[in-house]
């Protein structure tokens, strides 16, 4: 293939001449490009997030309550409910979902083992992960909002719904790891005499806890920035409700949809505010889970 | 799995008897809430199925088949009854939008997952993997607030100068006139594209990662640039798994909500001009529901079992050809 026509002793052998060498080269930029593509708008979103919300936030705005009606102007009251109701609710969800998807996962790892049921459920929580998050909303709305009308919708109706989004995540990453724990542990604590539960518990659970821990933590993350399971679910509360389980409740992003389509200046900058507050949120639990993984990861790749 | 036949290590070997006949109280009962637990997501699986249907049954039993026609007025007749709730345009509008997104990111998110499998060496693709983390990251409700307020006003400048130079082309016209506002099927499809990029680079990377080092080499020992080693042994290698990888990404576009609610301008109408507002399935639900009753919230509970049922018909598939292309690998 190779195009020359002076001294054959010097053709360069390592670089395909003309055409083909163009054509690499082309494709090669057109990868860099759609990296720069996905960093333009996430630089865009933001910039613009940090600009527009840090102005609006201080304590009395993170802290502070009642939420102010959409037509207060901007400094006006403030947030506190619901970061509050953000906070309760996904830690109420993650107490739901986390233990019962480890145990899912040590189900599919450590007892079914290759039966069809095992198959079977490991793939549908493969598929549960597609299932939209206002199909949780509606879900928990017909089991368990509509039967008790408006007693019925409070933090703990959006925290089951964000607890179904969840446990799927959980199950899969809890799953990769527990997959990844030696069998050697297993069988040198088996040797000792030990039941398979104890070994699940004391033996392979701590090996993988790491990562189970930081697996969870992205399950968080993703839940804590949802709205669309809970807009059916906890109503509409405008003060601090500290019990989770009756009342209206309210959260940062249930927040930010009820301004985001609004005129009023106030509620656009109380919209950028809460939208930073979340952002920040969901970018420490990330990187808390990364800290996580860097530290125990022993078993993982 | 280290071994090919894994024998349960609690069964001493030569035995006959399984220890299950003697295994204490706390042991049998740890093993069944594991079981519980797995069984938990079928359970939730088919009870979304069965309550939502149960709610939005008179939906389907007052219209029968034309729930999938194009009429939609969800104002009560003078009798108090809704009579005119069909869904075609919501169908039509969570379709379009979804293509675009794909259209858009299907491109871009293989191009990323080669450059940082095929291109980049570790140190440098390390953080690009995190900066997709983070878009990954970002709340829906914070695209569509940002897709509200700046980016559609910033679109409609875009949108009219396009719609200009179009007016009266064959086919680009219908397609690209007559922009209303910022807020379209367009705006949409485009931040629905940021938000699926994530998950389809990440699959993508996944499947890329496994083919063999020795295809690769092989291909370079015979001459071939990159791309051509790309092209001759990474794509007919990873093509099935992408294809499951790009499923996903389609099932993530048509459940997003929020976002979507927030920018596609909720008029629903079926036309082909993607400058134009439009509505879809899971954000008229968003919009709608906390006003809505009697039949109308049944007809948004409806859209929700179809909505559901897409889903769940996209999901099998893409993990089914995933799941398939992995095992032929496994297999070769």
């Amino acid at each position: 293939m190779t195009t020359a026509t002076a001294e054959p002793h010097q053709v360069d052998l390592r670089e395909p001449a003309g055409w083909r060498r163009t054509k690499n080269r082309i494709m090669t930029s057109l990868m860099v490009l759609s990296i720069i593509l996905v960093l333009i708008p996430l630089g865009f979103v933001l910039v613009t997030v940090i600009a527009k919300g840090a102005s609006s936030i201080s304590w009395s705005f993170l802290t502070g309550g009642p939420i102010p009606s959409i037509v207060a102007p901007a400094g006006v009251g403030g947030i506190g409910p619901a970061v509050l109701g953000t906070i309760e609710i996904t830690a109420l969800a993650t107490a739901i979902a986390v233990p019962l998807g480890v145990l899912g996962a040590i189900y599919l790892n450590e007892y079914g083992g290759k039966s069809w049921l095992a198959a079977i459920i490991g793939f549908m929580s493969d598929v549960m992960t597609g299932v939209p998050s206002i199909i949780m909303g509606l879900f928990i709305f017909s089991i368990w909002v509509v039967h008790r009308g408006l007693a019925g919708l409070s933090g703990f109706a959006g925290a089951l719904a964000l607890a179904c989004l969840m446990l799927p995540i959980v199950i899969r990453s809890s799953y990769e790891i527990l997959r990844l724990v030696p069998n050697a542990l297993r069988e040198g604590s088996y040797a000792l005499g030990a039941s398979k539960a104890r070994v699940t518990v004391t033996v392979v659970l701590p090996a993988a806890i790491g990562g189970i821990v930081s697996g969870s933590l992205l399950a968080v993350a993703r839940a804590a920035g949802e709205t669309a399971p809970l807009l059916f679910c906890i109503g509409a509360a405008t003060a601090a409700n500290p019990n989770v389980f009756s009342g209206a409740d309210t959260a940062l992003s249930a927040q930010i949809f009820a301004n985001a389509n609004q005129p009023y200046v106030g509620a656009q900058d109380r919209g950028w505010g809460a939208a930073l507050t979340l952002i920040a949120i969901c970018f420490i639990l990330m990187i808390v889970a990364r800290i996580v993984t860097a530290r125990f990861a022993r078993y993982s790749r | 799995m280290s071994t090919d036949i894994r024998v349960d290590p609690a069964i001493p070997a030569g035995s006959t008897r399984t220890l299950s006949e003697r295994r204490p109280l706390g042991d049998r009962g740890f093993s069944i809430l594991t079981l519980a637990s797995g069984l938990l997501v079928l359970v939730i699986l088919v009870l979304i199925a069965v309550t939502i249907s149960q709610q939005a049954s008179s939906w389907f039993s007052s219209e029968g088949f034309k729930v999938f026609t194009n009429n939609w007025n969800p104002t009560p007749n003078n009798a108090g009854q809704y009579t005119q709730l069909g869904a075609l345009a919501f169908i039509y509008g969570t379709a379009i939008t979804a293509v675009i997104a794909l259209i858009m990111a299907v491109p871009v998110s293989i191009g990323i997952a080669l450059l940082l499998t095929e291109v980049l060496p570790y140190r440098w693709s390390r953080p690009v993997v995190y900066v997709i983390d983070l878009l990954a990251v970002v709340p829906s409700v914070v695209w569509g607030l940002w897709g509200i307020l700046v980016f559609a006003p910033w679109l409609q400048h875009i949108y009219t100068d396009i719609a200009g130079g179009v007016n009266g082309t064959p086919v680009l016209g219908p397609l690209f006139g007559s922009p209303v506002s910022g807020a379209s099927f367009f705006t949409a499809g485009i931040i629905l594209a940021f938000m699926i990029t994530p998950i389809v680079t990440s699959l993508s990377r996944e499947v890329i990662a496994t083919v063999p080092a020795i295809d690769k080499e092989g291909a370079y020992a015979l001459g071939a640039t990159r791309w051509e080693m790309i092209r001759g042994a990474v794509w007919p290698h990873s093509q099935g798994g992408v294809t499951g990888a790009v499923l996903l990404g389609l099932g993530r576009a048509m459940g997003e909500t929020i976002a979507v609610a927030l920018v596609i301008g909720s008029s629903p109408e079926i036309t082909s001009h993607l400058f134009a507002t439009g509505y879809s399935l899971p954000s008229v639900i968003a919009n709608e529901f906390g006003e809505s009753s009697g039949t109308f919230r049944a007809a948004l509970l409806g859209m929700g079992v179809i909505l559901f049922a897409f889903t769940i018909i996209i999901n099998v598939l893409a993990r089914g050809i995933v799941e398939r292309s992995a095992r032929r690998k496994r297999g070769a």
